[in-house]
């Protein structure tokens, strides 16, 4: 299957909606409707948990950019 | 130079020749250099980071564009002021230099003070503003728009500022899977702006995924911000591929940045709520849509299924044999409409044949003689119509309306 970016997928999904709701339908028709809408959903909901939690910053190390968990902030999560 | 009584009083003092001070004899010195030097001393700068204590004692910095002086006026010199100083404006003051031997620190100790214009820093700033505007950095079709869905977030800001905290205690409430990637830089001082810039430069070349880059410093006084003002970190700003959201200060801090961001927000603490929000806006919308079509498919096969059912329960269906008995009754009534049409046509023919016959028997012969009539027939049975068809003596027969005379012709 194609895919969308994000915003188009929304976006056609706002489309069968509308079109679920307005127009007469004949059942055959609602079917793929659905299932494409579903499968949106699906599509977009994985690209909200595409990326895991995650805290780094760069910190320079012999003239060379490295990348490091950052743990500057957890004292704070461990007070809630 | 260190001459020789130096090095014999202070033996400890003594390595490879050199002289050793400690810190206090450094600033000591230092300071005798100081306050000798500039007994007395006028200095025009800029005013900043102005305050007054409750003593009374008035403290700020004297700068111009590349360098800046601590100054103080105690409160016995400051109550002649006849104006009150402000953050940036321009003045002339008259002092001494004096230096703090316990941090090493020097300043103007000022005894006058005189106005003289408003502050440099403001015109480099409308100066600056008036460029870039004039160049379109700052136009609305150069805008880049924050992404819809922000995933990973590039933070450029000091790594112990106030903007850091404020900005991760947000996306760390609020949000639980993004990407936070921080590129620490200096966000005041001589180096910041090239810091800021470099920070931009770095992440637009080496972390293009990333979704959004916030820009930005928490609260401070104008020269504290003013890397934000700088011409290299608006030119920055402009280039970067990644949308940029600036961040400096507070509500009422305008900083060049700020206008050639994508998005300015008042604080950094509203720039993670911008991005926050959006994502969580975006996660209700598709719960709602999802719902949406889920209940519109629940609604057509509802729909659809009272109409299997109106079908089911139709007359047709589940008593077909009322059509039958309807059209039973329905054959029944053209069967017997139709005998008593046939019926009627024929009574009709019956009656016309009636009156055909009541005229044919008024046409009879026999109808004549009944009115006193009489036909005659030779005894051959010819018909006499003639009277010389007959001879004497001829017997003829006379045919009444009711028995036959024979009779003989005279």
């Amino acid at each position: 299957m194609k895919k969308h970016t994000f915003e188009t997928s929304l976006k056609r999904l706002e489309i069968i909606v509308d079109e679920m709701e307005n127009s007469q339908l004949d059942i055959d028709k609602a079917m793929k409707l659905f299932e494409e809408g579903v499968s949106l959903v699906n599509e977009c909901s994985s690209k909200l948990d595409e990326t895991k939690k995650k805290i780094e910053i760069l910190i320079e190390k012999n003239g060379k950019i490295e990348k490091e968990k950052f743990i500057g902030i957890e004292n704070d999560n461990e007070n809630k | 130079m260190v001459d020789l009584f130096d090095f014999e009083s202070s033996n400890n003092n003594i390595d490879d020749g050199k002289k050793i001070y400690s810190v206090s004899e450094i600033n000591n010195e230092i300071k005798f250099i100081l306050e000798d030097s500039y007994p007395v001393v006028w200095i025009s700068g800029e005013v900043s980071n102005f305050k007054t204590y409750s003593s009374g004692h008035m403290y700020f910095n004297l700068k111009d564009e590349n360098s800046q002086i601590s100054a103080v006026m105690f409160s016995g010199y400051n109550q002649k002021l006849n104006f009150v100083p402000k953050d940036g404006m321009q003045i002339l003051v008259f002092g001494k230099i004096t230096s703090y031997v316990q941090r090493g620190s020097y300043q103007i100790q000022v005894s006058y003070a005189k106005e003289i214009g408003i502050g440099t820093l403001q015109e480099i700033f409308e100066k600056l503003k008036n460029k870039l505007q004039l160049e379109g950095l700052f136009e609305q079709k150069c805008k880049k728009q924050i992404p819809y869905i922000v995933n990973k977030i590039g933070i450029v800001t000091s790594k112990d500022g106030a903007a850091l905290h404020d900005i991760l205690s947000v996306l760390n409430r609020r949000f639980s899977n993004v990407e936070i990637l921080i590129y620490p830089v200096r966000v005041q001082g001589e180096q910041a702006k090239y810091e800021i810039s470099n920070a931009i430069e770095y992440l637009n070349n080496n972390y293009k995924e990333l979704d959004v880059l916030l820009v930005g410093r928490g609260g401070g006084s104008l020269e504290d911000l003013w890397a934000f003002n700088e011409e290299i970190v608006a030119r920055a700003i402009f280039n970067s591929k990644i949308p940029t959201i600036s961040c400096v200060g507070h509500e009422i801090d305008f900083t060049i940045a700020d206008f050639v961001a994508d998005l300015r927000a008042a604080t950094p603490s509203v720039a993670a709520e911008i991005v926050a929000k959006n994502r969580a806006d975006i996660e209700d919308k598709l719960l709602m849509l999802k719902k949406s079509i889920i209940d519109k498919m629940t609604n057509i096969v509802d729909i659809a299924s009272e109409k299997i059912n109106k079908f089911k329960t139709c007359r047709a269906l589940s008593k077909p044999y009322l059509i039958y008995e309807d059209k039973i009754q329905y054959i029944d009534e053209y069967k017997e409409k139709l005998i008593n049409k046939v019926k009627e046509i024929f009574e009709n023919k019956q009656h016309l044949l009636q009156l055909k016959i009541q005229k044919l028997s008024l046409l009879s012969p026999l109808n004549i003689l009944e009115r006193g009539y009489s036909v005659c027939f030779k005894e051959n049975g010819e018909l006499i119509k003639k009277s010389k068809q007959i001879l004497k003596d001829d017997i003829v027969n006379v045919k009444l309306s009711e028995g036959i005379i024979k009779a003989k012709v005279l």
